[in-house]
């Protein structure tokens, strides 16, 4: 039987239900797995996302012709089953399994096994091939609890504060902040958000996700309370006038790549925090395994090393080369150049434009 | 262990030198005085002998990762240091440990060396199931022998000093010899670093020399020295020597030669040792080979620095000269706080009365004006020196690279330039760990039948910014031919104007010419890649070179 799942030009396509997964060029149809811009884009004539995605889908793309389905839910286009499953990445993420001629197909999307409780949890399900990412697919990729990671945090903000310094932490817009705000201890001082977080927060919130209160900073009239805050900001509005406001600052960034020296020391950062939105390597082994799939086909990351790691262990592991963002973006695109809008950026590997002292 | 490795963290982690000496005061004063000497052994520099070969380091790692060998070099090009991929690849510690420094360098570490492969496994297997990603790192370094920390010796010594209540430059004279390997710290070392200043500070100094005076490049143009310096009289001029930095110290009837590395070279340079100066006597001057009445390439003089033991043969061929331009102790007197016009008077009747062709004097330039002064350096190249040095003569000799008592400044000449190729490159190491940092230089050649191509002739990594290592990093992804392990081969499109200190002759090099200090000046977009210099360029240089 021939694959139900190839790559065109136009991105991953579904060849008996002639629809897109992910395109990366407008198309007439496209299931879209989650918001993050290199995932869904606009130009497309019908969306297909999940119900719990709607909103921050609307908020980053405008009115776009949207069939939002619940989370496990089939409809059928062109004899191909399609339902919607948690990937655990982001709020309204999904993995998307595709069922035709009694053959399953299960494209993750972007994923996380651990669950952080600001999106419904990863949840295995059983195909015969599973199209993965691999963003972190390297076995010095292990990632604390995140439980730990937010007892750092919380540690360096109230140290911050009890030395009157603003605790600057960049991280992405969409995903990471609101897991930063839902994870940290909002009794410590008061929590101030970038506007290109805000909106995001908005749409959390409406979808029942429970944040702290937090405040725009131009909202903030006593400037003393600055002092006390944690800062949520895009990397972007580093070496801003929008950043210089709080003085003193220390700051931090919030990223899987943080977990390498190298990297760490090229953000010229006082601290860099261990957070990603995606699996680490046990993560991704964890994953492969639990979907029983004989056959793995991997994407975006470190394609060959996991590819001749599947190998070894005796699965059917190929590659499919995609245009997500990912380590081996670096290849397309000038690297340290930010991205027009920030919040549009997901995990992206950390290249400093800064020089460090 | 913990406590050192969360001041290494603390230090990593920050680029501010307040924190940073903080967290070195804090350290100091809190740990036990056996790890503390050996916390000072490191942080100034001190290099122990590797413990454990880096490849058994390395199996052991992989056997407990239980991956394979291709997928530990995949990360290793990932990450860019051994040590921290071994500690990261790692699975989680099971246990802990609350044992300090003193007593893993002496119980666990120690050991180790030469000891059986399979001994050697199961105690790393232990350690490392005892300690956290950071603490592993760092002993991964302190059992390789490459621990580095980005903490100047002048901050531990003021970090020491705050701790003793004693003059930083009296911490600095105490460490002296501390790192040579000579013998191994000790809470007793410890407690003698930090004690009060005491009567016999020099009767306890036996062998070891003066902490250095360092000079500070001086980067104005001439017409501006009068401004910035002042009067020409108020500074004594001398050339720059191309050797290496180093002490002769005579004491209690011996001689010792020390480099600026505060490594022991007596042995190296046997012919110095001899030369008989007066009892209680430092001279400071730099190491040359000399032939035919002047000072021959760096290069004769690294033939005679790789070797341990120096035969005649040698010693005849490439004879060295110690070239005296400061005199740091006389007659058993620290003269350092007296003022250079006065320490230059004693050094040339010491030199006088030593009268051995072995020790050379460093002539005092003399001009009567900055300009004047500016021409003599012309004629720099020729006499085989790289520049000059201006020295304040009412100046004391200072403690490092520091301005307080008086200022050396090094007056370099301009590099030679080329305009070359990138044609391969490499991932870097460390905060540069998989971007492509290190690259291959090539200059045009014509062969026998006409045809162009490209030699090349030198790598170089330093030079550009981070924003420029960016960009050329993605040129280099794009423009790849082939990929060799770390190292990728580029469709020529770059040309770089490369600097270097010196060019001479070598058999060794592809291109017939290896070039010394060899970094990028910048990135030549102007330039397209069929107008780069040629190797007849290059070559023309070595005339004007010596």
């Amino acid at each position: 039987m021939s694959d139900l799942v190839v790559v065109r030009k136009q991105g991953l396509y579904c060849v008996p239900g002639q629809f897109y997964i992910d395109p990366w060029r407008p198309v007439e149809r496209a299931v879209i797995t989650h918001a993050h811009a290199d995932h869904a884009r606009g130009g497309h004539a019908h969306y297909l996302a999940a119900a719990a995605g709607a909103g921050i889908l609307r908020a980053r793309l405008g009115a776009i012709p949207l069939d939002a389905i619940p989370y496990g839910e089939t409809v059928t286009h062109n004899g191909v089953r399609i339902s919607l499953h948690p990937a655990g990445h982001v709020l309204g993420s999904a993995q998307v399994r595709l069922e035709y001629g009694g053959e399953v197909w299960v494209a993750s999307g972007d994923y996380k096994v651990e669950e952080d409780g600001t999106c419904a949890p990863f949840e295995p399900v059983r195909c015969n091939t599973f199209i993965t990412e691999s963003t972190f697919g390297m076995p010095i990729y292990r990632w604390q609890a995140q439980a730990a990671i937010y007892a750092e945090i919380n540690d360096w903000w109230r140290s911050n504060a009890a030395q009157g310094r603003a605790s600057v932490l960049y991280c992405y817009s969409f995903g990471k902040a609101q897991r930063i705000l839902h994870g940290v201890d909002a009794s410590i001082g008061p929590i101030i958000c970038h506007s290109a977080a805000e909106p995001l927060n908005k749409v959390y919130r409406e979808a029942g996700v429970a944040l702290p209160e937090t405040l725009l900073v131009t909202a903030v009239s006593d400037k003393a309370l600055l002092k006390q805050a944690l800062v949520i900001a895009p990397p972007s509005a580093g070496n801003t006038p929008w950043i210089k406001r709080f003085g003193d600052y220390s700051d931090a960034f919030a990223s899987g790549w943080m977990l390498v020296r190298g990297a760490r020391r090229r953000r010229g950062v006082d601290r860099g925090f261990v957070l990603s939105d995606h699996a680490d390597w046990p993560g991704l082994m964890q994953a492969i395994d639990a979907s029983g799939a004989e056959r793995v086909i991997v994407t975006h990351g470190q394609v060959p090393i996991m590819v001749r790691w599947l190998q070894q262990k005796g699965l059917e592991a190929g590659a499919f080369e995609t245009e997500y963002g990912t380590e081996e973006a670096r290849d397309e695109a000038p690297p340290g150049t930010a991205p027009a809008n920030p919040a549009a950026d997901d995990e992206q590997p950390v290249i400093a434009t800064n020089t460090d002292a | 262990m913990r406590e050192f490795g969360r001041l290494y963290a603390e230090l990593d982690a920050t680029t501010s030198t307040n924190r940073k000496l903080e967290a070195l005061t804090s350290y100091f004063r809190s740990a036990p005085a056996a790890d503390a000497a050996w916390a000072v052994y490191f942080l100034a520099g001190g290099k122990p002998r590797q413990a454990v070969p880096t490849k058994l380091l390395r199996a052991s790692a992989v056997a407990l990762a239980a991956i394979d060998d291709w997928l530990f070099d995949a990360c290793y090009q990932a990450v860019g240091d051994l040590a921290e991929t071994i500690a990261l690849i790692l699975p989680p510690p099971r246990h802990t440990s609350d044992l300090g420094l003193a007593r893993w360098m002496h119980e666990r570490i120690a050991p180790l060396r030469g000891a059986d492969p399979a001994v050697v496994h199961a105690a790393l297997a232990g350690f490392w199931d005892e300690l956290a990603a950071g603490e592993r790192f760092l002993l991964v370094k302190l059992i390789g022998g490459g621990f580095r920390v980005g903490v100047s010796k002048l901050l531990v010594t003021r970090a020491l000093g705050t701790l003793a209540e004693v003059d930083s430059k009296l911490i600095a004279q105490r460490l002296m010899g501390w790192t040579d390997g000579g013998s191994l710290p000790t809470a007793a070392h410890f407690a003698r670093l930090t004690s009060p200043k005491s009567e016999d500070e020099h009767a306890q100094r036996g062998g070891q020399p003066y902490p250095f005076f360092l000079a500070h490049p001086l980067q104005v143009a001439p017409e501006k020295f009068g401004e910035v310096l002042g009067d020409i009289g108020h500074w004594q001029a001398e050339w720059k020597y191309d050797g290496i930095r180093a002490q002769l110290v005579r004491r209690d009837g011996q001689c010792w030669l020390w480099s600026r590395g505060e490594e022991l070279i007596t042995e190296r340079f046997p012919e110095l040792a001899t030369i008989t100066l007066p009892e209680g006597c430092v001279i400071d001057g730099e190491v040359l080979i000399w032939k035919d009445a002047a000072p021959a390439s760096f290069a004769d003089l690294q033939k005679r620095i790789g070797r341990k033991t120096i035969s005649a043969k040698l010693q005849a061929e490439l004879p060295a000269v110690l070239m005296a331009y400061d005199l740091l102790e006389y007659e058993g007197k620290d003269l350092r706080t007296t003022p250079q016009a006065m320490r230059r008077q004693l050094l040339e009747q010491v030199v006088a009365a030593t009268s051995c062709e072995r020790l050379q004097l460093a002539p005092v330039l003399l001009a009567a004006s900055w300009d004047a002064l500016a021409t003599l350096r012309e004629s720099a190249r020729q006499l085989g020196v790289e520049g000059m040095m201006l020295k304040s003569v009412e100046g004391g000799y200072g403690v490092g690279r520091t301005r307080d008592v008086g200022t050396w400044w090094k007056w370099k000449l301009d590099p030679y330039t080329v305009d070359a190729v990138l044609i391969y490159a490499q991932v870097g190491h460390g905060r540069r760990a998989s971007l492509y940092t290190d690259y291959t230089f090539a200059v045009w050649d014509t062969d026998a039948d006409g045809v162009r191509r490209l030699v090349p002739f030198t790598k170089a990594y330093s030079g550009l910014t981070d924003i420029e290592i960016s960009r050329i990093d993605a040129i280099i992804r794009k423009t790849t031919i082939e990929k060799f392990g770390p190292v990728r081969s580029v469709k020529p499109s770059l040309v770089f104007e490369i600097g270097f200190e010196g060019i001479a002759l070598s058999a060794r090099h592809k291109a017939g010419v290896a070039v010394r200090f060899p970094r990028m000046l910048r990135i030549r977009d102007d330039k397209p890649v069929d107008q780069a210099d040629t190797l007849d360029t290059l070559k023309g240089l070595l005339a004007g070179s010596v």
